[in-house]
């Protein structure tokens, strides 16, 4: 994990028998449970989603007593149209994270790097809402989305209701200054003294600098996105726009069992095959959105 | 002197704008614009409509403080509360030290670290819709269920898990730590790569056991991260919504009715626009006063 040159347990420690033995027990008891837990319930989905419905029903423990039913993955593709309702989830998850992007970036670089006499303000009026709970506006919400105020339209049933409000976020806005607020000032200074104008200075020197806290709140914003239920879920009611996540419930209803866990297997799998590849950069982003909220 | 005046406002209207004034307000028109569409209106909106009869059909009127007593009346908030109370209680006994032990255990494997990093992560990948949807399956009450099949190895149960008025909020917290531990344990784990490890040589040399060194010398350590993941729990499972909305609906019998699912209820069932904001503002209330007091108790410890 670190390079450090020890951990809680020292050599010394090690040598001990009782305690060589004892932490290579723990370790493979750990082992075992991490294992179950997070492997177990993906193969019995690999299992199930290949299996027949009645051999799901009756054995769900059994490895396929009426044989592979290959068919099922191809079928749930086509009929359930896990594909379609897997692309809304990733045209969801991207715009919101472009409107996420656009607006805390630029935000922030007015409230560090050009701080206007009324920037104090908008910080203040930001961070307030850091501290309310999202439950109180989730109602007042979704009338704004069903009838914008001043413009009188309705966003409802378009992406837009789902990629402008999550780009209301005071965290990620509150981040991006602060990591702005690091950058020397010298180098912003020497930028002007080059006749740098704003929009220079924005996308030449600060966003370039800013590439990790850009890449951690994308991340983050597309987790994010990939996770809501409730929200998309009130505001597409239209099941060709609607993510996978709000259309694997309602698809469940009227679907057989075994189709039901080939869809559900397909949802399950893009987003492993996708972790596993990444999983470096992944953790490493997740972890340092940790050291962020301290 | 009027001359002067106009010239000089005008002179400091140009400078203004020479100084990028103008291009500071185009940058920051998508933040303003965004939150007050989408947050700051919102929050007074609500405000507004907790004193309001709203039901999107007729038009909205005044009526004082009778959404909150009709609210607070409702014969289903108290056990509302008390389940969400009873949730937030199992999922910091349940889902706050397992994290928080497999971090401090992962962070002491050196060459295998990553591969218990990865496995106990693998849960929180999976979408949680699709979690719910593939636990409600493992919670079948029948003999040949998943997890009543594997009991049944060991001669336990049959369980009727989510139709049991006793273990369907267990069970809903269970499969909540199961998503939840993964990622929590990532955060913990980068946090103590921050530790200080010489401390670790002090305290062996003073005759600190394995146990008092985690207890006295790693733990204090990420006391801070530690405070905020327990005061964000607590946030986040007063307001949970999905897993009972899915797992059960509210039953059996109420046993899972929570805050949040009172609110949806109300707004989008009843269609009582008015009832639902009054208990979002109660709700949104409690968790500030629940912030302020956490904050004043955990500075003491802090300090100390």
């Amino acid at each position: 994990m670190s390079t450090s040159e020890r951990g809680i347990i020292s050599t010394a420690d090690r040598q001990r028998g009782v305690i060589r033995y004892g932490l290579a027990a723990i370790q493979v008891l750990i082992f075992i449970a991490v294992a179950i837990a997070g492997v177990g319930p993906l193969l019995w989905l690999l299992k199930s989603g290949v299996s027949t419905s009645q051999d799901i029903l009756s054995g769900p423990m059994q490895l396929w007593p009426s044989g592979i039913q290959l068919k099922n993955i191809p079928d749930a593709w086509n009929r359930v149209q896990i594909g379609a309702y897997l692309g809304n989830t990733a045209f969801i998850a991207i715009g919101s994270m472009i409107s996420t992007l656009f607006v805390c970036t630029t935000g922030a670089f007015v409230l560090s790097i050009l701080r206007p006499k009324w920037g104090p303000i908008v910080t203040g009026a930001v961070l307030a809402t850091l501290f309310l709970p999202g439950v109180i506006s989730l109602v007042p919400l979704y009338m704004t989305v069903l009838k914008m105020p001043l413009l009188g339209i309705s966003l409802q049933n378009t992406f837009w209701a789902v990629w402008l409000p999550s780009a209301a976020g005071a965290f990620n806005v509150l981040v991006m200054k602060r990591y702005f607020d690091s950058i020397p000032r010298e180098l912003i200074e020497a930028a002007r003294i080059d006749g740098a104008s704003n929009l220079r200075l924005f996308t030449a020197l600060i966003l370039p600098l800013s590439k990790p806290i850009v890449g951690v709140v994308a991340l983050l914003t597309v987790i994010g996105s990939w996770k809501d239920y409730l929200w998309p879920l009130l505001v597409l009611p239209d099941p060709t726009l609607q993510p996978i996540s709000v259309a694997l419930p309602r698809v469940q209803k009227t679907t057989e069992i075994s189709l039901q866990m080939s869809a559900l297997f397909l949802a399950v799998l893009i987003p492993v095959i996708l972790f596993l590849l990444f999983q470096k950069q992944f953790l490493r982003g997740v972890g340092m959105a940790g050291g962020i909220k301290e | 002197m009027f001359q002067q005046r106009t010239q000089k406002s005008g002179r400091s209207v140009i400078t203004w704008y020479r100084s990028g004034g103008l291009s500071a307000i185009l940058f920051a028109l998508p933040l303003v614009l965004i939150f007050l569409y989408f947050s700051w209106g919102p929050i007074i909106r609500g405000l507004v409509l907790s004193f309001q009869k709203n039901n999107l059909v007729t038009p909205a009127e005044w009526v004082g403080w009778s959404n909150f007593s009709y609210v607070l009346t409702d014969p289903q908030l108290p056990q509302a509360a008390l389940n969400t109370l009873y949730f937030a209680f199992l999922a910091l006994i349940f889902g706050f030290p397992v994290p928080l032990f497999l971090a401090v255990f992962i962070s002491e494997l050196r060459k295998t670290g990553w591969l218990y990093n990865v496995l106990s992560y693998l849960p929180a990948v999976v979408p949680p819709v699709a979690a719910i949807l593939l636990w409600t399956f493992f919670y079948d009450p029948s003999g040949s269920g998943v997890f009543n099949s594997i009991l049944g190895w060991f001669g336990i149960g049959p369980f009727a898990w989510l139709n049991s008025q006793t273990l369907a909020m267990p069970a809903i917290v269970l499969e909540a730590t199961w998503a939840g531990a993964g990622a929590t344990s990532i955060i913990y784990l980068a946090a103590l790569t921050g530790v200080r490890t010489e401390l670790y040589e002090a305290a062996e040399l003073d005759g600190a056991g394995i146990w008092s060194r985690v207890w006295h010398v790693t733990l204090p350590q990420i006391r801070g991260i530690i405070l905020i993941m327990m005061l964000l729990q607590l946030i986040g499972t007063f307001q949970v919504f999905t897993e009972p909305f899915l797992f059960t609906g509210g039953g059996p019998n109420n046993a899972t009715m929570t805050v949040l699912l009172l609110i949806y209820r109300y707004a989008f069932v009843n269609g009582d626009f008015g009832a639902a904001t009054a208990l979002s503002v109660l709700l949104a209330g409690v968790l500030c006063a629940l912030s302020v007091v956490y904050h004043f108790v955990t500075r003491r410890w802090s300090t100390t």
